[in-house]
Formats: C-alpha cells, sequence, structure tokens
C-alpha cells in the first residue's frame, strides 16, 4: 500500500493495481479486460485458457472484501468488447451481482467497451467527484484545476530487470495499471506515455504485494 | 558432387546410369565413388541413409537414382529434397542443373522456400517441377493446402539432407510427421536420408525408417588439426580470442580462403569490428551470421563462390551446406563444446573427398586451452558425443494436427496410424493422441469454454477447421523455430542490416550505438516493424544480445577436462603454468572431492562448484542447490551450467556446504521449485509458440502491438493455478527436462564425494572461476535475493532523483 495525494484527495494505491479513496470509500480498477479468451477465441482462432474472467473476478472480491467500498468505479475497458460482455457465463454474472450488492458500481465507457450492458450498475462517460474526474483515456490538455484518474494505456516500468505493473503519478493527474488477469503493458518512457506525465512524475510499481516507488525518466 | 579435383579410377560400371549422363560424366573425367554406385544399386530400397564426410558427394549420391528414373521423362513431381537450410536449395539446384543441361536430360528442378516470389510458388502448386528442393517449413505449408493430394501422389523420392542436424531437433519431429503424411499421398515413396558422421548411425537410419539400409562411406584422411600457434598467450579470462589476431591474419594471408568460425553471433561481430582494425593488409574479409540480412548473406555467399574473400567470419551459420572447394584452412574461435560440431566445421576445410582438411583451435583463454586440447583428443578418438533421439513433441504433433485440418478433414484412427509410422512417433499411445487432438479442437481445458468456438469440429466421423478462415492463421505461424522474437534493423530510408533481439531494440536510447554486420551505426527510432539506425563513426558500440542455443555437450569431454587437470603434461606450457596458479591460488578440482569456490565479485557473492559431470547435471545441480541455498536465506540470484562446473550467484556466501548438499533435501520439493523456475516458463514459452496457443502472427499483424501481447509467463502461470493437469504444461516439463538429467546423476554424483566437500572462501575469482563468469546461459532465480535488488534499485533511484 502506499498513500498520496491529488489535488487535495488522499488516495491510496493497492498492490493488486486497485486504487482506493478511503475519504469517499471509493475502489477504482481499471482495464479488467473481462472476457478477453472468448474474444480471441471467436476473433483469432485461437483458445486462451478460459480462466482470465474468474481470475480477475477473485482480485476483485479479495479487495472488495478487505476494503468494503462504498462505490467502485470500474475505469473502462471493463470488457474485452462488448460481445464478450454479453458472453460472460452465468457464474461470473452472478459473482458481479453478489459484488455488486449494497454498493454502488460504476462503469466507465472505455474504447472496447463503449456501450451498456445489461449487468447491473450505472454507465457512464466520465465521473467528476471531490475535485477529481475518471475517465478511461488521459485528456491531453488538463483543466488548470483538476486531477485526472485515467487507465487505457496499462503502464508499466522496467526495475531490476523486470517489467513492472505500474500507477503513474503526475503533479494532476493519474494513470491506472491493468487490472485485468491477461493484459500485457506500455513502457513509461514510450512516446505517448511520457508526452502525457509532466516533470518529476514517479511510478508506483507492482512487486510481489509490495509497492516500490521510482521515479520516471 | 562427383570429383573436380583429383583423378581417381574411373568406376563408371553401367549400372542404370542414362548414357547421355554416363557421357557428361565422363566427358568432365569424373568416376563415381563407390557409396555413389551403391546408393543406385539399391535405388529400390523403401529407405536408405548414407552417411558420408563432407565432400563426399553425398547428395550428388541421393539424386543419381532420381536422375536415372527422370531420364526418360516424367509426368509430375518426382523427387523432393528437404534441407534444414534455405541457402542449400538454392546451391543444389544450380549444381544439378548442370549435369542435367549437360547431359540433355528432359528434367525440370526448382526451388521453393520462404524466399520464393508468390507468383512462382502458384505456379509451382499448378505445375510442379520433376524435382523440388525445399525446407521443412515450405513442406509443412504445402501440405496444408487441399491441393496436397494432386500435387504429392506422384511423388516417387524424397532426398533428405543432413539428416543427422534436423534429428537433433522439433524441426526433425515435424518432418518426420509430413514424410509419413506425403508416404499416405504416395505409397511408392522411398526415403534417402544423407547425414554427415555421427555418432549412432544405426538409430538415425531407424529415426529415417523402421527398415532402412545403411550405407557408411569411408571417412577421408585423419585431418590436420592443431592449436594456433600464438605469438602471446590467451589470457587468463576472456571471451573472443583478439589476442589471437595477429596470428590469424597471418593464417589467412597464407591461406587460399579461411572460415573463421565463432561460437556466438556477438563475439562474431565484435572479432569481425577488431579484425578489420588491424587488417593493414586490407585483405578482403566478410562476415556471416543467421541475424544479418538476407542480402548482407547472399552477397557474402557469392563473393566466397567467387573466390573474392580471403576470410568470412562466421558462426554456426556456415556449419551445414555450401560447397566451397576453395576453404583451405578452418580457424575455430573459442572452445567447440561440442566434438561433433568441431569435425563437422573441421571438415569445411577442403571440400574435397581425399585431401586432409585443415583447421586451427583459438582457445579464448586459459580454461579453454584444456577444452580445446580435451576435445582435440576426443576428436582423434573419433569419440563423437550426441544425445539420443528423445520422442516426438507433443507439441509438434498439435501443429501437424492443425496441418493436416487444413488440408481436409480427417479420421482419428487413419491420422492416429499414420503419425505411428513417423519414427520418432512410434511409441506414441492412442491416449496421447487423443490429448493433443482435444488440445487442438477444443483447447484441451477442465472448463469446457469453447463449445461454441472450437478450432476443429466433428463433422460425420471427420475433424475439420470449424471455420475455415482459420487456416490463414494457422498457415501463418507454421514452423517449430521458436527464437527469441527479433525485429530488423534499416538505414534510415536505406537497405535492412539485419535482426537483433526484440528485448535489445527496446533498451535501445536516442544516441546508442552499436555493431551490426561489421558496421557501426546509431540509433534513431524505433517502431512496431523496425529498428532505424544512420551509420555512426563512434568508437565504443554496444553489441546486441542474441540468445540462441548454447551448446551443449558430453560427460565424456567433462571426464577428460577432469583428467588433464589432474595430468596436465599433454597442455602447452602456458597452460601448465596457470593449472599451477590456480593450485597455488584456491585448489585443483578432482572427481573424488566436490570443490565449491565462493568468491565476491561485483557486488554479489559466487559459488563455483566443480562436479565435473556434464554441463546437464551441473544445470540439474544449479537447479536444486539454488533451491536449498533460498531456503537457507542465502538470496540465489542466478545459475549458469558449464560442463565441468556450475556457477551460483547471489547475495550470501555459503558457510557449511554439507547440510546443503543432501541428496534427500535437494530432491524435496523439487517439483514445485522446478515449476516456478525461468526454466519452465522459458520451455512453455515455445510450446505455447509451436502449438498455435499464441500465435506469432495474428492476421498480419507483428505480435508487438500493446493490444495483442501479453507475457506468456501470465498463461504458464494461469494454466498451473486453475487446470495444472493440462497437456501443455506437460509437454512443457518433458521439454524442459530435456536440458536437465535425472536427479539419480546427482545422487550419483554426490555418492562419489562422499561427503569430502571443499569450500574455499577467496577474495577474488580463482584462475579457473574467471572464465566461468562469462558463460553464457545464465537462468535467473526468482526468489528473495531479486526483491531485496529491486527495493534497493528502486531506493537509489528516487534519491538520485532528488524524490525521496
Amino acid at each position: 500500500m502506499m498513500d498520496f495525494s491529488l489535488n487535495g484527495a488522499r488516495l491510496t494505491a493497492l498492490p493488486s493495481g486497485a486504487l482506493w479513496w478511503g475519504e469517499m470509500r471509493l475502489l477504482c480498477v481499471s482495464d479488467l479486460h473481462l472476457g478477453k479468451s472468448e474474444r480471441m477465441a471467436r476473433r483469432a482462432g485461437t483458445l486462451l485458457p478460459p480462466y482470465e474472467v474468474a481470475e480477475t473476478l477473485t482480485r476483485l472480491e479479495s479487495d472488495i472484501a478487505a476494503h468494503n467500498p462504498a462505490k467502485v468505479v470500474c475505469l473502462g475497458d471493463s470488457f474485452d468488447d462488448l460481445m464478450a460482455g454479453q458472453g460472460l457465463d452465468q457464474g461470473a454474472r452472478m459473482r458481479l451481482t453478489v459484488l455488486q450488492a449494497g454498493r454502488e458500481w460504476v462503469w466507465i465507457e472505455g474504447n472496447h467497451d463503449a456501450g451498456p450492458l445489461d449487468l447491473g450498475g450505472v454507465h457512464l462517460a466520465e465521473l467528476a467527484l471531490g475535485g477529481l474526474v475518471f475517465r478511461h483515456i488521459a485528456a491531453p490538455n488538463l483543466a488548470a484545476s483538476g486531477g485526472e484518474i485515467s487507465g487505457h494505456y496499462h503502464p508499466k516500468v522496467r526495475l531490476a530487470g523486470q517489467g513492472l505493473p505500474a500507477f503513474l503519478l503526475g503533479q494532476a493527474r493519474l494513470i491506472l495499471p491493468a487490472y485485468g488477469a491477461y493484459t500485457g503493458g506500455m513502457l513509461a518512457d514510450r512516446a505517448p506515455l511520457q508526452g502525457l506525465m509532466g516533470p518529476r512524475a514517479r511510478a508506483l510499481a507492482l512487486r510481489g504485494g509490495k509497492i516500490l516507488q521510482v521515479p520516471l525518466p | 558432387m562427383p570429383l573436380p579435383h583429383s583423378a581417381p579410377p574411373p568406376y563408371l560400371a553401367a549400372m542404370n546410369l542414362p548414357a547421355p549422363l554416363k557421357d557428361w560424366i565422363a566427358a568432365q573425367g569424373w568416376g563415381l565413388h563407390p557409396h555413389q554406385k551403391e546408393m543406385l544399386a539399391r535405388a529400390d530400397a523403401p529407405a536408405t541413409l548414407l552417411i558420408a564426410p563432407t565432400g563426399g558427394g553425398k547428395t550428388m549420391a541421393g539424386f543419381l537414382p532420381s536422375l536415372c528414373e527422370l531420364a526418360h521423362g516424367y509426368d509430375g513431381l518426382h523427387t523432393l529434397y528437404i534441407s534444414p537450410l534455405k541457402a542449400l536449395s538454392a546451391d543444389i539446384a544450380r549444381n544439378l542443373r548442370a549435369p542435367v543441361a549437360g547431359a540433355g536430360l528432359p528434367i525440370t528442378i526448382e526451388d521453393r522456400t520462404g524466399d520464393t516470389p508468390s507468383h512462382i510458388r502458384a505456379r509451382q502448386r499448378v505445375r510442379p517441377p520433376h524435382i523440388l528442393l525445399t525446407t521443412p517449413e515450405s513442406l509443412a505449408l504445402m501440405l496444408s493446402y487441399p491441393d496436397a493430394g494432386r500435387i504429392f501422389g506422384s511423388l516417387r523420392r524424397v532426398v533428405l539432407d543432413e539428416l543427422h542436424a534436423l534429428a537433433e531437433n522439433k524441426r526433425g519431429d515435424q518432418v518426420m510427421l509430413l514424410l509419413a503424411r506425403l508416404q499416405s499421398l504416395a505409397p511408392q515413396m522411398r526415403r534417402v536420408g544423407l547425414s554427415a558422421t555421427t555418432h549412432d548411425p544405426a538409430a538415425l537410419a531407424r529415426y529415417l525408417h523402421p527398415e532402412a539400409g545403411l550405407i557408411i562411406a569411408p571417412a577421408g584422411p585423419a585431418p590436420d588439426i592443431a592449436l594456433l600457434a600464438t605469438r602471446a598467450p590467451p589470457p587468463w579470462a576472456g571471451g573472443g580470442g583478439h589476442y589471437a589476431i595477429p596470428d590469424i591474419l597471418a593464417e589467412v594471408a597464407r591461406h587460399q580462403t579461411t572460415l573463421i568460425f565463432h561460437n556466438t553471433r556477438a563475439q562474431a561481430e565484435i572479432f569481425f569490428h577488431k579484425l578489420w582494425l588491424a587488417n593493414a593488409d586490407n585483405l578482403p574479409i566478410g562476415i556471416h551470421h543467421g541475424s544479418l540480412a538476407l542480402d548482407a548473406r547472399k552477397r557474402v555467399e557469392s563473393a566466397m563462390a567467387e573466390g573474392s574473400l580471403r576470410a568470412v567470419v562466421c558462426t554456426a551459420s556456415l556449419d551445414l551446406g555450401l560447397d566451397w572447394g576453395a576453404v583451405d584452412l578452418v580457424i575455430q574461435v573459442g572452445a567447440p563444446r561440442s566434438v561433433g560440431r568441431l569435425v563437422q566445421r573441421i571438415g569445411r576445410a577442403n571440400h574435397r573427398y581425399n585431401a586432409p582438411s585443415k583447421a586451427r583451435l583459438v582457445p579464448a583463454n586459459r580454461f579453454e586451452i584444456i577444452e580445446c586440447v580435451a576435445a582435440l583428443q576426443a576428436a582423434a578418438a573419433g569419440d563423437l558425443d550426441g544425445a539420443a533421439q528423445p520422442e516426438g513433441g507433443l507439441d509438434v504433433l498439435c501443429q501437424h494436427i492443425l496441418i493436416c485440418a487444413c488440408a481436409a478433414p480427417f479420421a482419428a484412427d487413419t491420422l492416429y496410424d499414420e503419425v505411428r509410422s513417423a519414427g520418432p512417433y512410434a511409441t506414441l499411445t492412442r491416449a496421447g493422441f487423443e490429448q493433443a487432438l482435444d488440445f487442438v479442437a477444443t483447447g484441451g481445458y477442465a472448463l469446457r469454454a469453447y463449445d461454441q468456438w472450437q478450432r476443429l469440429m466433428l463433422r460425420q466421423g471427420l475433424w475439420g477447421l470449424r471455420d475455415p478462415r482459420s487456416a490463414a492463421l494457422i498457415r501463418q505461424n507454421l514452423g517449430t523455430i521458436t527464437d527469441t522474437p527479433r525485429i530488423p534493423v534499416r538505414l534510415k530510408g536505406g537497405a535492412g542490416l539485419g535482426e537483433v533481439e526484440e528485448s535489445f531494440a527496446a533498451s535501445l536510447r536516442a544516441g546508442d550505438t552499436f555493431l551490426i554486420g561489421g558496421q557501426i551505426v546509431r540509433f534513431q527510432s524505433l517502431d512496431e516493424r523496425a529498428v532505424t539506425v544512420a551509420r555512426s563513426a563512434a568508437q565504443t558500440p554496444r553489441v546486441p544480445v542474441y540468445s540462441g542455443g548454447k551448446f551443449s555437450s558430453s560427460l565424456q569431454l567433462a571426464r577428460r577436462i577432469a583428467n588433464l587437470i589432474a595430468a596436465p603434461a599433454p597442455l602447452p606450457p602456458d597452460a601448465r603454468d596457470w593449472v599451477l596458479q590456480q593450485s597455488d591460488i584456491s585448489r585443483l578440482p578432482n572427481m573424488q572431492r566436490l570443490l565449491i569456490e565462493c568468491f565476491p565479485h561485483e557486488g554479489q557473492i559466487f559459488h563455483a562448484i566443480y562436479g565435473f559431470a556434464g554441463q546437464n547435471a551441473q544445470a540439474t545441480l544449479g537447479l536444486l542447490l539454488s533451491k536449498v541455498m533460498e531456503e537457507e536465506g542465502l538470496a540465489p540470484l542466478g545459475y549458469l551450467a558449464a560442463d565441468h562446473a556450475t556457477l551460483i550467484w547471489g547475495l550470501r556466501a555459503m558457510t557449511d556446504p554439507a547440510p546443503l548438499l543432501d541428496s534427500a533435501r535437494l530432491h524435496a520439493g523439487l517439483e514445485d521449485w522446478l515449476a516456478g523456475t525461468a526454466v519452465m516458463k522459458r520451455a512453455f514459452r515455445g510450446v505455447a509458440t509451436i502449438t498455435g496457443l499464441t500465435p506469432r502472427n495474428i492476421q498480419g499483424l507483428r505480435k508487438s502491438g500493446r493490444a495483442v501481447t501479453f507475457s506468456t509467463d501470465i498463461l504458464y502461470d494461469t494454466l498451473r493455478k486453475y487446470d495444472a493437469g493440462h497437456l501443455l504444461l506437460a509437454i512443457t516439463r518433458a521439454e524442459a527436462e530435456r536440458g536437465l538429467v535425472d536427479f539419480s546423476r546427482i545422487a550419483e554424483l554426490l555418492a562419489r564425494v562422499e561427503g569430502r566437500f571443499d569450500l574455499l572462501h577467496l577474495d577474488r575469482p580463482s584462475p579457473f572461476a574467471a572464465p566461468l563468469l562469462l558463460e553464457r546461459g545464465r537462468v535467473p532465480i526468482m526468489g528473495q535475493g531479486r526483491d531485496e535488488l529491486a527495493e534497493a534499485e528502486a531506493r537509489a533511484l528516487m534519491r538520485a532523483a532528488g524524490l525521496d
């Protein structure tokens, strides 16, 4: 766990790749890519081990059990595409329903899942809350007053010879790592990410249940 | 080929040689070797393996029966020639056309490889030549089309070149499955295998066909091999053999054409660079290795063929193939590691049957003197090393099932019988076959998730593709070569120079310079298709990483090394002095005790363990001992294995080896430990590629965009967690174990030394340990040590950035 502030909000990065906002009792996860193996089977004809939905939901259940959030925000690309979302089996739907019981649930739209699904919760393009705006893809130019939480890029950093998923933390924005089991990543020093993060930005890298803080190049 | 230079007695007994061909051969002043005549005599046998030394006219022997049968005309494809090297196909086609044209025979000859233009490939499928020369991968592709039966139905003969090289790896498994397919399409097909001298000819013959006959041509005269005499002695440690450059240049000047072999591409690049700096006479010297652009390689090959190069710095890419009669010296830089490989490389000098080949070895450091002398002794004794042919891999079978499904729906019973007729799969059980079929069809998962999207469907008793469009993806991903992913390097707005590994490309920063094909270039940009560079005049370039096979070698070389250390009289004086130094500074290792040296180096603690058990056993020891060291909190970071020793490094030193090297303790929990290691993850990556789980190419997109890729490590971990009995995990385990040995060999080693462990703490690497530090094939250990390192590095970076 690692605490930090963004635009006045006290936030906590969790080693799972989820974000916890204690004051709001809000849990945020990005890029679940549920149904990725189903989509690959449908489109490319390759049959990946069909366990990523179970694995990703297990992670989410564990974070929700540990923090009991009042509100859960899924920051886009929650489903690998809309058909993959519709194709979730009964077991997975049931697990989602149980997770949603007794709390607010927000699906932010992503580039992979741009429309609503019949899976409970609210479907929004963006969510503004307590000085922060939650959206899938970081806006190139932030309003001077804003703080922004986004996902999309699946950021990673290299540390001691390994590529590690990481939160990227700048002056006014935070980019979340991908939370889904079957997700790759983009190194933080590549063009689109480097352009987004300003000077003195940091990465909070996830490694074996710990969070290691490193400067961005 | 028949002999252009020597003048043998003209055999030329009639046989079935057609008159025009006989006349043409006679007009060249050539004669047939006895083994070539023998091949003609056995033309009707179902399978024949010919073993002959380099330059013995093997290839011609393989084709003579075809030329006879084709002399009177034929309709359709008659002979298929398969070689592991693309370059060889084009070369053989040229060599064959000479006698065919000279004798005016009505025979068409064409080659077909990945480099053949698509309009020619299309035409070849409509109107195949009489003789087609190809590679395993191109054959797999041809057999995946529905018209395979029409094209190959007329086939009479197949010639497999360099069979010893194919049989060493999965390409051999694939070729033997493809031959079984061909045999069904063309029951009259007869097989010819061609091989260099090998350690177990009978086993190789059985591999070709259960009833294959064997012809062994006499070995040529004994080669002239020795260590190269150098002005300066080799360094204590170090690689690359740069100290010998003046002596090597002198040899190049004294000979007509010299091949200078290196064990790695990186070493070849650095050596070539330094050689040019020292090449005061401007001798024309080229470089050739598997990561150079096709054009660059072809330029060097044709310059060699014309005799306009005096030397080529090369790697295993020139181990096989091309007939260069003008090569009169082979120089091997670095210990050859495998005696079989040494003998083959030596054979490249003097590609003429009855002339002795000349070769010189250049040890890169003092320890390699011992290894070179051991290899020379083994070569002189004709003691070739080699592994037993393993059973056919199920991953290759999975791909083969896909190939068959692309061509036409098949019945499981028929395919099972056909597969078992391939040598490596003779003992395949029905259950094993069904598992592979189930994997291909449904994914084979305990959770049946893909009913709707199965890859194969059973319809009216035949298995076929659910979606015929998936054939395109399957065809794009055929083949069993699973190199580390590479990316091309191009000059800005210009020619391709070669390839580097993607991980090396990713580590490049603006302004970095590196060596490729002997040129120094400056990194400009990287996108998904290429690394763009400009020429540079920098003096200290980096050298690209090329992983790629480390040569494994045998227990018997390790024994010879132990004997030379115990009795160093056959070694040159420099090496003898150096052995004495080792005994002064540390101790001489031997086979009755187990010497363990422990020393600090570059901020970490290294342990060198001299077991003389052969590389596979030393690797197993590294795996086991690192497990126990992790349990003891010694924080090991990695290990590597040589023939005679294992090197393990980490954060803390051993104090008492006895409790660590306890047989029961080493064995306990071995399965779990192995399952989590980099050894298994690396093996899984290859298996996932070959079986089509993670296609290299997805619909024309290079698989390096963020959207499609994530590490196969994730799939591996997921399978272990949710589906531990899955077929791919079983294949992966079998694959990883190929490079390890049975636990019993380690138990034997421990029994041999009976607790006589000598742990010496030194303040720096001993003479014997120093060369080990440069060995390749490091296996990382992901444990406590890496955690500590990562945390320390993160703290240091934050401090340096002023952010802590």
